[in-house]
């Protein structure tokens, strides 16, 4: 049995490593999940795109958080006309649409927002519509009226003239029975209903609306301040973070292993030279450059998985590296190859390499997180890739909408969580690797 | 198998020119200080004539520190020469490169002398012994396996589909250096050079492995250079025997001859080492001759041996050295002056 296979089996041994695998399996499968599941240009679109997320309310946290906490947030509630039957009256010239949207509310909390969203299409005249509130006492509270275009927003719970009348802000108002004025208005539980009347001055006019009560909490992982839902980022965050990490970790051990190699196996001005560069690049600040690259040139997170690895190549890696490879130099099973006429590129990759990759392999486990915690403070600072949501991004915007001043903390704690399991699933495996592999080394 | 002795087979009379020949041969390493303030060179060979004919085996003997390991490095090409010239079949190896520097090493077999060292400890035997099939050029795992269970049957190590899988630390030290020979003779060479093959091995298994080169020598007509500092290994192994010392050969003849009249006193004085049958072996190396090895930096002028040597003429070995061919017999040459 090959060394490889013999120190794999002695893996099972760990069960941090059987903790930190399960965990990398577990992102990878979400990340392929997510890659899967919303195409890469789909997942970039609909993160930039406002309407996609116009009917989610804004920096709402998960609704597990709030019933853990023993809340009773309202969710969001939709209710669309096409979801009840549009009644249809005719008179000379005109006609009138009637449609009653129910709004079951049985939450302990007020909305955060009610808005209706219109779609008519007309030729010439636009319709009129008037707006009814009914509470469940069966009274109405009229929400005024108004001539609609072909799309368009009704924010109720934005009509100044609507809050005076009822003296609290109307998503508040609208449910309770509380007195005008009253400190601590209570809910009240029911049926609500919202009474759409349209006159239509063309025969073939329609009208479409879709009623939003927006709750205050959402879904598994709650809303950012554009309502973009960070489930989808926390989504495909993961294949971002899991391909900048293993990539950078792979572009600069890979080239800093067979650099090095080939610098001592060459030794004389190639060694030296690798050996100044290294030295100049060691002083060289890896994050001050980044931001230096990305305040003047982009943000790409392609860009900056560039510089990582054009940077991290003549890491101090090298000079451990050397030191390992300077005793092997002198085997003689190095000397053999060379009299059966291995040449020096079959020398280094075949020879010198292999026999520090049980070295290797921990601390390229290892490096990938270090990586992926590299792309969010990147995120953090500003430096972001513009289009792609990532970690870094969530806590980016989370700090500059002060989340954590707002008690947003959910906001915050997501992503970190999902960067310290990801450091945690590398860190447990690449440890336990070490453990296997280098005990090994020593007594080969 | 029996023991072979030197004279069912005479010593080569090379037709021609010998398969290796190496004339006024010098490896210096420079002696650096802070890596480039040359301080010095340790002269590791110096001078040294050597022929090999094309199915002969000569040893050469000398003890630790001489520059035997020097001397093979160079004529494997593994070191450049600092002087002088190697021919191998009629063609010089100095300035060899590429294509024909390669070639020349498939003709040229290596044994080192720690086994363990010599094997990648991180391949298995199918491995170790494929890569040099590979490297050159060796096309078809098919023949590649064919070829090499045929070089592990050779050395003796069957079932080859066992030892195939194994990986160089599940071997004793015998059947590592048995894969080892196995390799240096996977390319079908027409020499192989031996480096102290058995001085890192169990006293047990040296005799087997001193013949299993020697079997194989003679079955495959290969010249054989085999370097040691244990001239009681040396009798019935090769046909004729080196005396190095200092960097330079001292005394060469057929090995019965080398070992019943030796011209040397340096032969002399290790031979009458082995003679004592009390002494083992690793003391016996230790005692002899008396005195200190010559230091190859600062090497005592003249002849090499004079500060050690029972027989100096003063006023005449300390001033010139000897050259190598005083001939007390037709095929026995000793650099000594005793024998002007
Ligand atoms: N690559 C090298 N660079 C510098 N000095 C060397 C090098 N190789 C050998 N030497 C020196 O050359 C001298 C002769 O060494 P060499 O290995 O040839 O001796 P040897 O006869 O094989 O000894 P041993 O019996 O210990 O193997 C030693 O003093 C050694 O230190
Ligand atoms: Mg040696």
């Amino acid at each position: 049995m090959s060394p490889w296979l013999q120190g794999l089996t002695r893996l099972r041994q760990y069960p941090s490593a059987l903790a930190g695998l399960g965990i990398i399996v577990l992102l990878v499968a979400v990340a392929i999940y997510a890659v899967t599941a919303i195409p890469y240009s789909e997942a970039r679109d609909l993160w930039r795109s406002g309407e996609a997320w116009q009917d989610l309310p804004t920096s709402a946290p998960p609704v597990w958080a709030d019933r853990l906490l023993g809340g009773d947030a309202p969710r969001t509630i939709r209710v669309a006309t096409d979801d009840v039957v549009m009644e249809q009256e005719r008179y000379e010239g005109v006609r009138l649409q009637r449609a009653t949207l129910p709004v079951e509310f049985p939450y302990g909390g007020f909305p955060q927002e009610v808005n209706l969203f219109v779609e008519s299409q007309f030729d010439d005249r636009q319709p009129f519509v008037r707006l009814t509130w009914r509470t469940p006492d069966g009274e109405a509270i009229p929400l005024g009226a108004r001539r609609v275009g072909e799309s368009e927003r009704i924010s109720i719970s934005q009509d100044r003239q609507l809050e005076s009348r009822l003296g609290f802000a109307p998503q508040v108002g609208l449910f309770t029975d509380a007195a005008p004025g009253t400190d601590d208005p209570q809910v009240r539980q029911g049926t609500y209903e919202l009474v759409i009347e349209a006159i239509q001055f063309e025969e073939t006019a329609t009208l479409d609306a879709n009623l939003v009560v927006y709750g205050q909490v959402h879904g598994l992982f709650g809303t950012d301040h554009k309502r973009r839902d960070l489930a989808v980022a926390l989504l495909w965050g993961t294949p971002i973070a899991l391909a900048f990490g293993l990539l950078a970790a792979v572009g600069t051990t890979v080239t800093t292993l067979i650099i090095a190699a080939t610098g001592v196996w060459l030794g004389g001005w190639v060694d030296a030279a690798i050996q100044r560069l290294t030295e100049v690049n060691m002083i060289l600040p890896l994050l001050p450059i980044l931001v230096m690259v990305g305040t003047l040139y982009s943000t790409s997170i392609w860009l900056m998985l560039g510089v990582v690895v054009v940077l991290g190549i003549f890491s101090a890696g090298i000079k451990m590296y050397r030191a390992m490879l300077l005793p092997i130099r002198e085997a003689p099973y190095i000397e053999a190859a060379r009299a059966y006429g291995a040449g020096n590129a079959r020398i280094i990759l075949r020879y010198l390499v292999p026999r520090i990759l049980p070295v290797l392999i921990p601390t390229f486990v290892t490096l990938i997180p270090t990586y992926v915690f590299l792309e969010a403070s990147l995120a953090v600072l500003g430096l972001g890739d513009p289009v792609l949501p990532t970690w870094g991004k969530i806590l980016n915007d989370a700090q500059a909408q002060s989340a954590l001043y707002h008690g947003h903390y959910y906001w915050v704690l997501e992503p970190a969580a999902l960067l310290m399991l990801t450091g945690l699933g590398f860190a447990m495996l690449g440890f336990a690797l070490d453990r296997v592999f280098n005990p090994r080394l020593r007594s080969v | 198998m029996t023991t072979p002795q030197p004279s069912t087979r005479p010593p080569q009379a090379a037709p021609g020119e010998p398969l290796l020949c190496a004339e006024g041969l010098h490896t210096h390493f420079e002696l650096r200080q802070w890596g480039f303030v040359r301080v010095g060179s340790v002269r590791a060979v110096e001078g040294v004539d050597l022929t090999l004919g094309a199915g002969e085996a000569v040893a050469v003997v000398g003890e630790s520190g001489c520059g035997k390991s020097s001397l093979a490095r160079t004529l494997l090409g593994l070191h450049r020469p600092t002087g002088g010239t190697v021919r191998f079949d009629g063609t010089p190896l100095n300035g060899l490169s590429g294509r024909a520097l390669k070639r020349y090493r498939a003709r040229v077999g290596y044994v080192q002398q720690d086994p363990y060292g010599a094997l990648p400890p991180f391949m298995d035997i199918q491995r170790i012994l494929a890569e040099p099939l590979i490297i050159h050029g060796v096309r078809g795992r098919a023949e590649r396996e064919r070829r090499i269970d045929t070089a592990l049957a050779e050395v003796g190590l069957t079932p080859a589909a066992d030892t195939r899988r194994k990986f160089p630390h599940q071997l004793s030290g015998g059947q590592q250096q048995r894969v080892v020979i196995a390799r240096a003779l996977l390319l079908r060479p027409a020499m192989i050079i031996a480096d102290e093959p058995v001085s890192m091995l169990d006293a047990s298994v040296r005799v087997e492995i001193l013949e299993l080169l020697r079997r194989v020598q003679r079955e495959h007509r290969l010249a054989l250079l085999y370097i040691t500092h244990d001239l009681s290994t040396v009798r019935h192994y090769v046909d004729r025997a080196l005396v190095m010392y200092g960097g330079r050969i001292v005394e060469q003849a057929p090995v019965t001859d080398l070992l019943a009249r030796s011209g040397h006193p340096y032969t002399e004085a290790l031979l009458s080492a082995l003679g004592d049958p009390d002494a083992d072996n690793a003391r016996r190396q230790r005692e002899v001759p008396g005195g200190e090895p010559p230091s190859l930096v600062h090497p005592p002028s003249g002849c090499r041996f004079h500060p050690r040597c029972p027989h100096a003429m003063q006023g005449k070995c300390e001033v010139e050295p000897p050259p190598p061919d005083f001939r007390p017999r037709a095929d026995h040459r000793v650099a000594c002056w005793l024998h002007e």
